[in-house]
């Protein structure tokens, strides 16, 4: 048990089984506040599965998800980003029908709702906002092209941009990186030490470079469970980690 | 007597079910022109039956076996025409095959009309099929009901040994899990399509000749089971042969006990609302596995 | 002001459109057709309403309903019910064993209006119902399916059956609803004879005006966030729902909308045509109403209204002349709007004019001469 308790995430005893597999089985995760965790692990490790249960997609079968103590477990997917939850998915998943402007515009976080969406209108305010998340994204130039034309590492920095605009307190990016040229990453790389500022963020990446140049701490997920848990430094060092990933 | 009518229901339906089950579940498509391949089964059986009583006359007492044999053929060999020019463009668009076979069914049915008439015609059935067993005072059985069941056993045996035995059985499965690779492990995933889609028609073809046993065909008459079947199929989750044997017979026999206690149309709306209820409850059906996202 | 017009119009071309939509409806039609063909453009309009919803609902939400003759049914047997009871007055009805009621209760031996019966005395009940209760019985059924997630083909097989269960039912229950004939002999409204022509040619009108009404509402709807949002949820649905939204109440909600339209169709239906049946109600009717859309195109509002236009009066003249050969005709049509012409009418227009404008414009600028005022067809490149 942690003394500690004003963890913003707060994982305890998560699992999920599929038909019997045990995909992740018994994890203890917690996040502090303005922390910027990275987890990394071998293939099927279920990394994605964790990040899938705590944004609703995935119901874990046991243990509990709090957040600002809250329970998500049990909560739609919606009511979760709501609560400030936000996520990337492993593939940017932006809406390519719809301009870089309108792209951000819908994931601003007002008239969510139905009545709300038909009385909604694009105030000087939010078209402020869309253009101080634009910039920041390095999209400015881009606002009027449409989802469909802008480049794989574009459209990763367009979804993490939707995300900014909802001002989540709890970022989870699924592999930011992935598919990225050199000079993308730098500014990836910088994109998020500017972005992490006044909330915690999950990360999952492969890219070992790159996770040493962000993480504060880093968490080993290894069939399920935590394999190790601490600074690049340790994890570096740790003969477990050493096992899995050079032993086979 | 009614359960009985419900057993000759429940063969018709299990076969259509049966057909629809390996084109839907199978292929994705959504073949609304199902009830018409039945009815083309049916027509086939009618006119073998002509043609035997007017020029072969000895061959009356053989010629159902063998029009049944006919009526798979027939309505699988248009099956595999209708794939051909028209299926195979669809593929990826569950709900523009939808809408394609609904047009498909109407050009069939006013073919029907246009050849056979609007009025209903029944086969001559051989004399060995009429009667009943009576074992006892109380008890009648009909023997076209029995051979019809009999018929609809050994067709499911078939069916489930050559999907889940057979070579082509093992190739018509791979193409459904990954058409991509099954393609790139030597399938020709184009003709198993094609001879999937046929196999599927040429069922609802023996369904149709079923169907000539206990009742008579009309240019609508595959049309007022397409429904039914469609539900049979969803309601015992798309991908298992169990749960389309058990659905089949349980909405067979709810219909036919309760159109005995209900009049008119309401037993048919009683089972209808009980299926669409369960289904708004568990969209995957009675019995889908949990399928892991 | 201007941002409002842009949202109801579209913009100029918007306004262009439905311009010459409204002419054609409310003044060439009028002076072209006796009373008795205009009645019938009138009939197809109300099924121009669901169209518009299919539009809506298929179109723009992505969700296939086959069954939304269920709603054109339900708002026409609302409106059916309260003109059957005012030509069921005692004295009208005074050879009947129980005066009062309507003929085909005395003819299944009910002595007394059922309950369900009692409210569509009112006609502001009635007109109420015509909207509400359609949009009651959409928003259970898409609460029920869209929070579990069920679309697609799934969506479109339950809503088939749905329309099976309720023409059934009122086929089933003749005491109750008239069975299979319906509800017929519907002669006044507040004692106004609707079958004056008189009143044909203002209940016409009236179609077009709440059509048109209909039309600018839905283009209102879609100009705005909601728009946005049916687009990005049939390209991304998993993101629009971790962007904290709701998906399935945006589905709730056109499926609603769609339902209220078909709602208003239906009883519009019953006033020009003075009577309604489970034959309008069935599958049947309800896919012919999904190919009505299509043809117009799926996602364009207008092309719906001129895509139903066509398909009937298509129908008619075909049934005219060779009735055996209109459902060859038909059928060819389901398959090749989904083969050939996946986009429908709008489709068609929109490739014209993708041909001719560039063309046009090459006459314009590269030809010494003037081109004689007159340019067939509005540029795109000039909103």
């Amino acid at each position: 048990m942690n003394a500690k308790t004003d963890f913003l995430l707060y994982i305890e005893d998560l699992g999920v089984s599929f038909d019997g597999f045990k995909a992740v089985d018994g994890l203890n995760l917690y996040v502090e506040r303005n922390e910027l965790r990275v987890i990394i692990g071998p293939n099927g490790a279920g990394k994605t599965t964790v990040l899938d249960m705590i944004c609703g997609k995935t119901q874990p079968t046991q243990g509990s998800i709090r957040f600002k103590d809250r329970e998500l477990v049990g909560m739609a997917e919606h009511q979760i980003v709501r609560s400030g939850v936000g996520r990337k998915f492993q593939t940017p998943s932006i809406y390519e029908n719809l301009t870089v402007f309108e792209n951000l515009e819908v994931s601003y976080p007002k008239g969510r709702s139905v009545f709300g969406s038909l009385a909604f209108r694009t105030t000087p305010e939010v078209v402020e906002r869309i253009h101080q998340v634009a910039e920041q994204i390095f999209l400015k130039e881009a606002l009027d092209l449409e989802g469909a034309f802008l480049s794989h590492g574009q459209k990763q920095w367009l979804e993490i941009g939707m995300l900014l605009m909802q001002e989540p307190e709890l970022l989870m990016l699924d592999e930011p990186v992935a598919g990225m040229s050199a000079p993308e990453r730098e500014k990836t790389a910088e994109l998020l030490n500017r972005i992490r500022k006044g909330r915690s963020i999950i990360i999952i990446e492969h890219d070992m470079e790159f996770v040493s140049r962000i993480a504060d701490t880093v968490t080993v997920l290894h069939l399920g469970k935590i394999l190790a848990e601490g600074s690049m430094q340790e994890i570096q060092h740790n003969p477990n980690v050493i096992e899995v990933y050079l032993g086979h | 007597m009614q359960s009985f009518a419900g057993f000759s229901l429940f063969s018709v339906l299990l076969l259509m079910a049966l057909g629809l089950a390996i084109i839907f579940g199978q292929m994705g498509v959504v073949n609304l022109a199902h009830g018409e391949f039945m009815a083309l089964g049916a027509y086939t059986v009618y006119l073998s039956s002509t043609v035997v009583h007017t020029y072969l006359p000895a061959l009356a007492p053989y010629y159902f076996v063998i029009a049944i044999v006919i009526a798979f053929l027939v309505a699988g060999l248009t099956g595999w025409l209708v794939e051909w020019s028209l299926i195979r463009f669809l593929y990826k668009r569950p709900l523009d095959t939808l809408l394609a076979t609904w047009g498909l069914s109407l050009i069939m049915q006013q073919s029907f009309r246009s050849i056979f008439g609007a009025r209903e015609v029944t086969p001559t059935l051989p004399e060995w099929l009429m009667g009943s067993f009576k074992p006892s005072e109380s008890i009648d059985i009909p023997i076209n009901g029995v051979f019809v069941m009999g018929l609809t056993l050994a067709l499911t045996l078939g069916i489930w040994l050559f999907m889940y035995r057979s070579r082509i059985g093992l190739q018509m499965r791979a193409t459904v899990q990954n058409r991509v690779m099954s393609g790139a492990a030597g399938i020709n995933t184009r003709l198993v399509d094609r001879f999937t889609f046929s196999l599927g028609c040429g069922i609802a073809g023996v369904a149709g000749a079923a169907f000539t046993t206990i009742g008579s065909t009309g240019p609508d008459s595959g049309s007022r089971y397409i429904v039914d079947t469609f539900l049979v199929v969803v309601f015992g989750g798309t991908a298992s042969l169990m749960g389309t044997i058990a659905s089949a017979f349980g909405i067979a026999q709810g219909q036919s006990i309760l159109e005995f206690f209900l009049k008119g149309t309401m037993g048919k709306v009683a089972v209808l609302m009980v299926i669409v209820l369960v289904l708004m409850i568990r969209p995957q059906g009675l019995f889908a596995s949990k399928i892991r996202s | 002001m201007k941002a409002i017009y842009n949202r109801l119009f579209g913009g100029t071309t918007g306004v262009v459109q439905l311009g010459i939509l409204a002419a054609i409806l409310m003044i060439v039609l009028p002076l072209s057709l006796d009373i008795f063909r205009l009645n019938l453009v009138g009939k197809y309009l109300t099924y121009a309403f669901v169209a518009l919803g299919l539009v809506l609902l298929w179109g723009k939400a992505g969700v296939l309903s086959l069954g939304q003759g269920v709603f054109f049914g339900l708002g026409g047997y609302c409106m059916a019910m309260f003109l059957k009871l005012e030509a069921s007055d005692p004295i009208s009805t005074k050879i009947q064993s129980t005066p009062g009621i309507p003929d085909f209760m005395d003819w299944n031996q009910i002595t007394q209006l059922p309950a369900f019966w009692m409210p569509f005395k009112s006609l502001p009940f009635t007109l109420l119902a015509v909207v509400v209760v359609p949009s009651i019985v959409a928003f259970v059924l898409g609460v029920a399916m869209f929070k579990r997630r069920v679309g697609g083909v799934y969506f479109a097989i339950i809503t088939q059956a749905l329309a099976l269960i309720l023409s059934l039912a009122i086929d089933g229950n003749q005491g109750y609803t008239g069975g299979r004939n319906g509800i017929t002999d519907l002669r006044t409204l507040l004692g106004w004879d609707i079958r004056s022509s008189h009143a044909q040619y203002l209940l016409y009108f009236t179609t077009c005006g709440l059509l048109v009404l209909a039309i600018v509402l839905s283009q209102w709807m879609l100009s705005g966030k909601l728009g946005k949002m049916l687009l990005a949820m049939r390209d991304r649905e998993d993101r629009v729902r971790f962007s904290g939204y709701d998906v399935s109440m945006f589905k709730v909600f056109t499926f609603c909308f769609a339902a209220a339209l078909s709602g208003v169709g239906g009883a519009l239906f019953v006033l020009q045509v003075g009577f309604i049946s489970p034959s309008l109600v069935g599958i049947v009717p309800s896919i012919e109403m999904v190919i009505f859309a299509a043809v117009g195109g799926r996602v364009s509002l207008l092309g719906a209204v001129y895509g139903t236009l066509l398909v009937n009066t298509g129908k008619s003249l075909f049934s005219e002349n060779f009735p055996q050969l209109w459902l060859f005709a038909m059928g060819g049509l389901f398959i090749a709007v989904v083969v050939l012409f996946p986009n429908g009418l709008a489709g068609v227009v929109e490739l014209i004019r993708k041909k001719v404008s560039p063309f046009l414009k090459n006459l314009r600028t590269s030809s010494t001469l003037p081109t004689s005022g007159s340019t067939p067809l509005p540029s795109p490149d000039k909103p």
